[in-house]
């Protein structure tokens, strides 16, 4: 029943299908109401899912288990990275990037040899990748046709062949219809987001055939497979592959947005920088069903097909066959061609686009008299299918000299590595800007032939198509070089072993000669405007970077030749809207304009080509390298300058405010002086009344009885004692305030100090009938203080315990102690009391206890705040510990001095 | 009839200065030694004049000189403010709450005695 004739057409019908499908994308597109949603956008970028996925993925679990699984890993943990991907995309969008070669050669200084050789990498790095495809196709269609049993094709003319040669023609009408030649395809994105959806749909049903309909669900299959031995293996990870799987990692991850058609669909092909936030997710759930099945069929196929022969690679096909199920097995082939044309159609498409840009025009520009000819859009054309062509052909070519000896998970892994070699450069493009055009030269050069050497030719040898001499003994027989065991380095896998040495070799060239080399001018120009992209949008540093003369119409004339003469046209009237103009004949013929005429030329021709073609009809000044630094650096300053002057006015706010608080707390201060200076002078004033009052009266009255005349004179003394005391005290306070009094520490026993302040207060205590006690231990350790100091205090306390207390019931106890750290004295009274109030405020200068004129106190009210402070500065503490009626108890502490000190 | 005169201070020996020194002159004295019996004394002695010291505790002279002053029975009353605190704006606080003079400490016996006569109408 499955004749050729009925699998061609069904073929043809599906491609007929995919085609409406670009065609209706882009009619839309050119209508301005794109298709590419974000769904769109996300379900294309499974252009990743190839017939590698959609075959070989089976084939792997059948011998490498869950290993299978890195290949999806990599992409998803890359895609997170999302800022990474977001600045591709907005690098690409202002510089009006057409392809991975065209960005690498745009960044360092639009350089053509650069182009080439990302172009030239990309190609013969994919062109296996495009072998596995036909690979895989040829052997689907031999799998139906052999069940089938018919003859299709006569003997001499190759199903490979023939599919590489349907392919070729298929992608030309599919990706080169246009005349004008853009960067964006959006018919053909559409028509990938389609094929995404058919080949998931195909497998699963695949998967769910196998699992449900030949085995009793999961459950069952993954029973049987653990009871055998064999394939219970396949079921566990292996730590000891570990260092693969993270090789394998790092290589899928680097695919997904190096290989020419990953680069392709998620940078160029993007429309919206938000698609990329649904793609974080979507694509890794695609990644996720298409993978589910894919153990169950490996377990399912190797169970069914025990003792027979097999090939693992098409167990998606021959499982539904033998089971007679032909429609499911035609339509996982439409899966599987799905998988294989899409991948097909952008890669060659992306790879087209690059030699065309990267590789022939700029050739052609320089070194023919092509660039003069009138419509240069057709001949676009004519080498972008030519070169679509020639790759196929060449995946063919690979295909007959090595395709037979690998896997296809093995080919394309090849491929993996070949694009992997574009990460330093990309990377350090994008985020290094002393990375440089002879570093990324360098290290794309020496990556790229370790790859070939350890990993492209060894695929060669090992299909028998050269000797393998240098893969057994190593080149000339040097056990060194080995192709798969590099220095001795032995015991990886080779993907893993090529992968190590090409990015070491690749990375270290890279960084070693960017520094030791000098970018040229338009290359500094281009790092600063990719490295800073967010920063400049595109805008400033450009036209500054341009200077010379041009006409406006040669530059017409160019755009013309290039984009046609209506797109031209289109684009201009747009610029001048933008620009205020009213229509383009009146555009100033400037940088900004000469700039834009080379970015919509760099969309069609890439930026190396566009340069060049740019050059050829202006006539431009050289701006040295020094002067483009200086630029870029003024650029720089201003921004450094409005850095700073933000920093400065944010320092100046917080002075601002840090010096009115300061200036708060002087007011404060000023206005405790004033008060300060205002008590001292009532303080002073008081006394000096009675003096005068009294002194004058005993002057004018010299008959005054002797008595008053006594009593007056007593007062007059009185007072002036008072007098003196308070003027010594306010300077004692001022001294110690400003610390400039003299201190005298010494070792000091607290106990002699004690001793003698009772001794000295002795007289007066017993005048007042007061009771003096104390309470001193044997022994007490010395402090280091002022001795005179502390018997200020003792003296102090003394004497105002023995002005409170009452008369004759009087009582003062002194008593010390001691712990490790300090000594206590406490001055304890049988007097009035304090109120909590009282407490805090007795310590305030000329604030003294008691408030009525009966039992005013005779004192400064400065001898608690100078003995606070004399303690204070020895490191201890004053206070009172009392309560109305109860008695005062006043306590102060002197630290004893730490060990160290003591020693 | 002699002129009373009240003498307001916490001082002692301010007040038995200022007591000898008016009873040498033949007033009539009485004592108060805070702001409170300041103004039981006015209700009780009736002076014509009072010394009011501005410092004092419990209440203050101004606030003795603004009680008084709000009640029309005083408005003979003569006060005399003595602060030891001799800023200008204190002098002008207590003229404006309605004192008649303001002496500062330490003072002239000479002078008051002078200032007090011809408050009271004493040639």
């Amino acid at each position: 029943m499955l004749s050729g004739w009925f699998i061609l057409f069904l073929s043809t019908v599906y491609m007929a299908i995919l085609f409406a499908v670009a065609r209706f994308g882009d009619a839309r597109a050119d209508a301005g109401k794109s298709i590419i949603s974000a769904n769109v956008y996300a379900l294309s970028l499974a252009v990743y899912c190839t017939s590698w996925t959609f075959y070989g993925s089976v084939g792997r679990a059948t011998s490498g288990g869950l290993s299978f699984l890195t290949i999806y890993i990599g992409p998803t943990l890359m895609l997170l990275m999302t800022g990474v991907i977001l600045k591709m995309i907005r690098i690409s969008k202002v510089n009006r990037i057409t392809s991975i070669a065209d960005f690498i050669a745009s960044r360092y200084g639009k350089s053509q040899l650069l182009a080439g050789l990302v172009t030239i990498i990309a190609v013969i790095g994919v062109v296996p990748y495009i072998a596995l495809q036909l690979k895989a196709v040829s052997a689907s269609l031999e799998a139906l046709l052999h069940e089938s049993g018919s003859d299709f094709l006569p003997w001499w003319l190759d199903s490979t062949f023939l599919i590489a040669a349907l392919l070729a023609v298929f992608t030309i009408l599919f990706g080169t219809r246009h005349l004008d030649a853009t960067e964006r395809h959006e018919g053909m994105v559409a028509a990938i987001a389609f094929e995404s959806v058919v080949k998931l749909l195909a497998f699963l049903a695949v998967g769910v055939f196998v699992t449900y309909s030949m085995f009793d669900g999961l459950g069952e299959l993954f029973q049987r497979a653990a009871a055998s031995p064999e394939l219970a293996r396949l079921l566990q990870t292996d730590a000891s592959r570990a260092g693969t799987w993270t090789a394998m990692i790092l290589l899928s991850g680097l695919a997904i947005i190096f290989l020419p058609r990953q680069f392709q669909i998620i940078v160029v092909e993007n429309v919206d920088e938000s698609h990329l936030k649904r793609a974080v997710w979507l694509f890794p759930l695609y990644l996720l069903l298409i993978n589910i099945f894919v153990l169950p069929i490996a377990l399912g196929g190797l169970l069914h097909f025990q003792g027979q022969p097999f090939n693992p690679d098409t167990f998606v096909l021959t499982l539904p066959l033998a089971r007679g199920a032909e429609m499911l097995a035609l339509l996982v082939f439409i899966g599987g061609l799905s998988a294989a044309t899409g991948m097909v159609i952008v890669e060659t498409i992306a790879l087209s686009t690059m030699v065309c840009n990267d590789l022939v025009m700029p050739w052609l520009l320089r070194y023919s008299r092509i660039g003069e000819r009138k419509d240069l859009s057709r001949l676009l054309i004519v080498i972008r299918r030519a070169a679509i062509t020639l790759i196929l052909l060449l995946g063919y070519v690979y295909f007959r000299a090595a395709g037979e000896a690998y896997a296809l998970v093995g080919i394309g892994l090849i491929s993996f590595a070949a694009v992997a070699q574009f990460a330093p450069a990309m990377f350090g493009g994008m985020y290094w800007k002393q990375g440089n055009h002879a570093g990324a030269v360098a290290g794309l050069l020496g990556g790229f032939s370790v790859w070939l050497y350890t990993l492209l030719l060894p695929s060669f040898a090992r299909s028998g198509w050269i000797g393998n001499g240098f893969v057994e003994n190593g080149l000339f027989g040097i056990a060194g070089l080995k192709a798969q065991a590099l220095f001795g380095l032995g015991g990886l896998d080779e993907i893993s072993h090529c992968l190590w040495w090409s990015l070491l070799v690749n990375l270290g060239l890279y960084i070693a000669v960017s520094l030791t080399t000098r970018p040229d001018a338009l290359e500094a120009g281009q790092a600063e405007r990719f490295v800073d992209v967010f920063r400049h949008s595109g805008r400033e540093t450009d036209t500054r970077l341009w200077r010379g003369r041009a006409s406006m119409e040669e530059l017409l004339n160019l755009l013309e030749r290039f984009l046609g003469k209506a797109r031209t046209h289109k684009q201009l009237g747009a610029y001048a809207r933008k620009r205020g103009t009213t229509s383009w004949q009146k555009l100033p013929i400037d940088a900004g304009l000469v700039h834009f005429a080379e970015a919509q030329l760099a969309g069609a021709i890439g930026s190396a080509s566009a340069r060049v073609m740019v050059a050829s009809v202006t006539q431009e000044e050289d701006i040295g390298l020094e002067e483009v630094l200086d630029i870029l650096d003024e650029a720089t300053q201003v921004r450094a300058y409005s850095r700073n002057l933000e920093a400065k006015s944010r320092e100046l706010e917080a002075a601002t405010t840090e010096l009115r608080a300061v200036n708060e707390r002087l007011r404060e201060l000023d206005k405790m002086k004033d008060d300060f200076i205002s008590t001292v002078t009532h303080e002073l004033r008081t006394p000096l009344t009675s003096i005068r009052a009294l002194s004058e009266m005993l002057h004018e009255d010299p008959r005054m009885e002797l008595s008053d005349r006594k009593r007056f004179l007593g007062i007059i003394v009185s007072e002036t004692v008072r007098l003196t005391r308070l003027i010594n005290q306010i300077l004692d306070m001022a001294k110690l305030e400003s610390g400039r009094a003299e201190w005298t520490t010494s070792e000091v026993d607290v106990r002699e100090v004690i001793r003698e302040s009772m001794d000295s207060l002795e007289q007066l205590f017993r005048e007042k009938g007061v009771m003096l006690t104390g309470e001193l231990p044997e022994t007490c350790p010395l402090v280091m203080a002022d001795r005179d100091r502390l018997t200020q205090v003792m003296i102090n306390l003394l004497s105002n315990a023995v002005k409170f207390v009452p008369g004759e019931t009087g009582k003062v106890h002194v008593r010390l102690s001691a712990d490790t750290e300090r000594v206590r004295i406490v001055v304890g009274d049988n007097g009035p009391g304090l109120t909590a109030d009282e407490c805090n405020v007795i310590f305030e200068k000329f604030r003294q206890g008691g408030n009525t004129m009966t039992d005013k106190p005779q004192g400064t009210g400065l001898g608690l705040p100078i003995s606070r402070q004399i303690v204070e500065y020895f490191g201890g503490n004053l206070w009172v510990e009392s309560e109305p009626g109860a008695g005062a108890n006043f306590i102060f502490t002197v630290p004893l001095p730490g060990p160290e000190e003591q020693q | 009839m002699a002129h009373k005169i009240l003498i307001v201070d916490d001082e002692p020996n301010i007040v038995i200065s200022l007591e000898f020194l008016m009873k040498k002159e033949g007033f009539e004295i009485a004592v108060a030694n805070d702001g409170e019996e300041a103004l039981a004394k006015v209700a009780s002695f009736k002076p014509n004049l009072m010394l009011l010291d501005v410092m004092m505790p419990k209440k203050s002279g101004f606030e003795v000189c603004e009680a008084l002053r709000a009640d029309a029975a005083n408005a003979d009353l003569q006060i005399v403010m003595l602060t030891a605190k001799g800023r200008d704006t204190e002098v002008a606080k207590g003229l404006a709450i309605g004192a008649d003079a303001y002496v500062t400490k330490p003072f002239s016996t000479k002078e008051l005695v002078a200032k007090v006569k011809s408050m009271l109408g004493i040639a």
